[in-house]
């Protein structure tokens, strides 16, 4: 039989969250989201990218009062606030990319300033870079 | 429904006794609950409850118990930046009690 | 990386952005709905055409079948695998991206 090696101490790997549904018509943007910030606590890498409709997911300004729904938008900015803790933290070997895809984001109109949380906007040869070098991404 | 009353008003609570409009929450509302749990409210207690809510109400979602054991060891030095502090303030655990009486829902996961 | 598409060319965006963001080289696979846009004389063919230039291209068999498309509508170029020669690309390749 297989001996499998199920420890995890040091280990590090980048993963990628790659958001392209817009937030309040289907759960993916919802439960990715949710799973971004679980993995906050085992201290990975991790590149959150918006693209397509996922850009949607941060544009400022969303009020789901009338839908009688929870407005998630708040929720990014934990991503926003976990990252700035990483960077600054020098004993932290954690580091967080928010990353949207420029032509996802000018097809729909948006710039930079639509968006409620800060983001590194990247073309789409550098974002297939990101891509091609993590060790997992997590589609939705 | 159950609910607490708190000054002549009705706050309405879940079967576990957690509120269910977070936004009706107050300190009075908070000692009630905390007498209920058995709770004696020291200066750290109302320092947890405080940071949780006014995470709640910037984030829409309680912290992860990590951000809490983080925020404590800010304000109360190193000695007390543990999780077994956090149960020795809350002994049914951060998340449940802590939210509890803080007025949050009650936390559906790990964070 | 192994990207895999499993939406309909034709009713999501899922394999226009897979081939806008996978790099050179890297292997896609289309299943499920996905193997629509293997066949031959659709609006979509000469740009999976193009794909199978600068990367390896797999469509899963079994979806196909159950589709009723054979072999012979198949783009030049894209390669049919069984579900084994699925566990054999995603154990290949350093990781999946999944296009949904």
């Amino acid at each position: 039989m297989t001996e499998y090696n199920f420890e995890t101490e040091g280990v590090k790997k980048t993963i990628t969250y790659l958001n392209r549904k817009a937030p309040y018509g289907t759960i993916y943007a919802l439960e990715v989201l949710e799973s971004v910030l679980i993995s906050a606590a085992f201290e990975q890498h991790a590149n959150i990218v918006f693209v397509d409709d996922g850009v949607f997911q941060i544009k400022k300004d969303q009020d789901t009062a009338d839908l009688d729904m929870k407005c998630f938008l708040p929720t990014y900015g934990i991503i926003e606030m976990e990252k700035e803790d990483a960077d600054e933290d020098e004993d932290m070997d954690m580091n967080w990319r928010i990353i949207v895809e420029k032509e996802s984001m000018e097809a729909r109109g948006l710039t930079t300033d639509d968006f409620k949380i800060e983001v590194e906007v990247l073309s789409s040869a550098e974002l297939a870079d990101v891509l091609d070098t993590s060790d997992a991404v997590i589609g939705g | 429904m159950a609910a607490y009353s708190v000054n002549g008003a009705e706050i309405e609570h879940d079967e576990e006794g957690y509120i269910t409009d977070v936004s009706q929450w107050n300190r009075d509302l908070a000692q009630i609950i905390a007498d209920a749990e058995g709770l004696d409210m020291t200066d750290e207690h109302w320092s947890v409850v405080d940071f949780l809510r006014e995470y709640y109400n910037e984030y829409q979602i309680a912290p992860a118990v990590r951000v809490l054991v983080k925020a404590v060891k800010k304000k109360f030095g190193p000695e007390k930046g543990s999780n077994k502090y956090l149960y020795e303030l809350f002994p049914y655990g951060p998340a449940k009690q802590a939210c509890k009486v803080a007025g949050l829902p009650k936390p559906t996961g790990c964070v | 990386m192994l990207h895999t598409v499993n939406k309909s060319p034709f009713e999501r965006n899922s394999l226009e952005s897979c081939l806008r963001l996978a790099k050179k080289g890297s292997a896609i696979l289309l299943l499920e709905d996905g193997v629509y846009a293997a066949i031959n004389g659709t609006s979509v063919s000469d740009k999976v055409s193009g794909a199978t230039k600068d990367n390896s291209v797999y469509v899963l068999g079994p979806d196909m079948k159950a589709r009723g498309l054979g072999e012979s509508q198949l783009i030049d170029g894209i390669k049919i695998v069984d579900y084994a020669g699925f566990v054999d690309l995603a154990a290949d390749n350093d990781g999946v991206t999944p296009w949904l």
